[in-house]
């Protein structure tokens, strides 16, 4: 095979597809929290799954980032089945940022270090040598003088930043982030939307290479500005919508619910 | 509650509750009815423990085996800091308690022996007494209340908060980076304190006694101990105390982290690994005992 034919299949090549996959409860694997999801994203798509509270976003985020098995059925990350990762894959699976909801960004460590913590172990790098990218990152999210600061003593809109800037840090090209808006204040909200429009288009900090970016969401509201594609989560299952238009369009019940009374955002 | 009520959530998990050794299935339900039942359980509970921590133990000496000189510039500093805390942090509780043993113990020990004229056995009874069973398993116990459950707490914790989750999506080994640490800090710890404490007790137990104007000079003392020690005491206190360390702060992770928790669960949790590393510890000792007689 050619070179040029090789670099047009690792195009054509999904970021993301799952396949008639089980999605079962962190927490209790006997509980099937979404059956039967069939989802494809292609590079440079911006994906918003949305589903109200327990109806098993975290759980798909998780089988999507290759952290929980799929109780059945196959999910693959860049082509390689997320069930068979191993050492040796390492280097695909930090191919995948994940920002989970509420940040979980260690408590024992400052933000700096958090956000330094995958560099340093994937890189072998020492405080002093990480601290320049890092010092750059959190100039870019704005967080410099949150740097040296605990998480218990950082506001939580900033905490989830703070998690954002971790999952960036090893320049992903897909982007997973779990109810990214949630418990957020408009202005962050708006920030946040703001700034993944220009990691989907292309951020020169990474390179201007777009990022493939998938998030959930208990509100599509948010989400309507810009072009993207849109799924749902409803009675266990997944139901693929397509864009904006379409979800206006759609009369399930499910999905008329995540398009509930209207919250005006600050852009 | 009516019996059926607890049985069929709890039977339905049986093969889960192997395939993952969750034991919270089985403690979250309701008390049975019968006694045969709560001895049932009781025992299932009991061997699933055990087939937890052996897999977790054989899992996390692996990780030791494959990647300890993974990431060395993180690795080592967090090492460094997890010997710090079990043992050189703990030197100067270790100290009171070396001049506590040799006061409480071997000060009266050494005074009836010698009132007897009995001070031939003076070598024996400090080895047997001192290095090989109440140094070890005193130091092991005092580390495994002080540190063992800050072990449980603080992973325990991070399992309740998503933490760990976090680590694995960012491609990082919790195994590696949490419990690895923890277990060669614990192992080197255990085994150094057992040293500083055995000589600190032995030296001030001979203290107590020349205050009890005991005959004996400090060369006749420490002559008898001496001579009454061999090799086989060096090799396996060595293996004792870093099997103490090893067990301990593998049983303390395997609460903490193995499992899905609530942070309700936590103080449950530390209370239960405290008395499992008691169990363990005792079962390591009487395995040791084996050792000498065998090798003796």
């Amino acid at each position: 095979m050619s070179k040029s034919q090789n670099i047009s299949t690792a195009a054509a090549q999904p970021v993301l597809e799952m396949r008639a996959v089980t999605v079962s409860a962190m927490r209790d694997a006997s509980f099937v929290v979404v059956d039967h999801v069939d989802w494809t994203v292609a590079p440079g798509e911006f994906w918003v799954v949305g589903g109200p509270q327990h109806s098993g976003k975290t759980d798909l985020m998780f089988v999507a980032a290759g952290v929980l098995p799929p109780a059945a059925g196959s999910c693959k990350l860049f082509g390689l089945e997320t069930r068979s990762f191993s050492e040796a894959e390492l280097p695909k699976r930090l191919r995948v940022g994940y920002v989970a909801e509420g940040g979980q960004i260690f408590n024992r460590m400052t933000v700096a270090e958090n956000i330094a913590l995958p560099l340093r172990y994937h890189k072998n790098l020492a405080s002093a040598d990480a601290a320049p990218e890092v010092k750059a990152l959190l100039e870019l999210m704005e967080l410099s003088p949150l740097a040296d600061v605990t998480p218990a003593h950082v506001p939580a809109n900033w905490r989830h930043r703070a998690a954002l800037a971790r999952a960036l840090i090893m320049k992903p090209d897909l982007l997973l982030l779990d109810n990214p808006l949630s418990g957020l204040a408009p202005r962050h909200q708006s920030w946040w939307i703001h700034f993944l429009d220009q990691l989907g288009r292309g951020h020169e900090f990474f390179g201007g290479r777009p990022m493939t970016i998938a998030a959930t969401a208990e509100d599509f509201r948010p989400w309507r500005k810009a072009p993207r594609q849109f799924a749902a989560l409803h009675d266990r299952q997944f139901i693929p919508l397509g864009t904006w238009q379409q979800v206006e369009s759609c009369d399930d019940p499910g999905v008329r619910e995540l398009l509930g009374p209207a919250l005006e955002l600050v852009t | 509650m009516p019996r059926e009520l607890y049985a069929e959530p709890v039977q339905g998990r049986l093969a889960k509750a192997f395939g993952f050794t969750d034991t919270q299935v089985f403690r979250r339900a309701p008390v049975p009815k019968t006694y045969s039942d709560f001895l049932g359980r009781k025992l299932f509970l009991f061997f699933l423990t055990v087939q937890g921590l052996a897999a977790f133990s054989l899992i996390t000496l692996g990780v030791i085996l494959r990647k300890l000189t993974a990431a060395p510039n993180l690795m080592h500093p967090r090492i460094r800091q997890e010997i710090s805390r079990a043992g050189v942090a703990m030197l100067p509780m270790f100290i009171f308690l070396a001049l506590a043993l040799g006061f409480l113990v071997i000060g009266q020990a050494v005074a009836a022996l010698a009132a007897f004229g009995a001070t031939n056995y003076l070598g024996s009874t400090m080895d047997i007494v001192i290095v090989r069973e109440l140094g070890p398993l005193l130091a092991a116990m005092v580390v495994l209340a002080r540190v063992g459950t800050v072990h449980v707490i603080e992973l325990g914790t991070a399992r309740a908060l998503g933490e760990v989750e976090a680590l694995e999506a960012l491609g990082i080994d919790p195994v590696h980076y949490l419990v690895m640490p923890r277990v060669i800090g614990m192992a080197l710890g255990v085994f150094a304190l057992t040293v500083y404490l055995i000589i600190g007790s032995l030296a001030s137990g001979y203290l107590f006694a020349f205050l009890q104007n005991v005959p004996l000079t400090p060369r006749t003392y420490f002559n008898e101990i001496v001579q009454a020690l061999g090799w086989l005491d060096f090799v396996l206190l060595a293996l004792k105390t870093v099997a103490f360390g090893f067990f301990i702060a593998v049983v303390t992770c395997y609460h903490g982290l193995a499992q899905p928790l609530r942070l309700e669960d936590v103080s449950r949790v530390a209370v239960r690994a405290v008395t499992q590393g008691v169990i363990v510890c005792v079962l390591i000792d009487a395995l040791f005992i084996l050792l000498y007689l065998v090798a003796s």
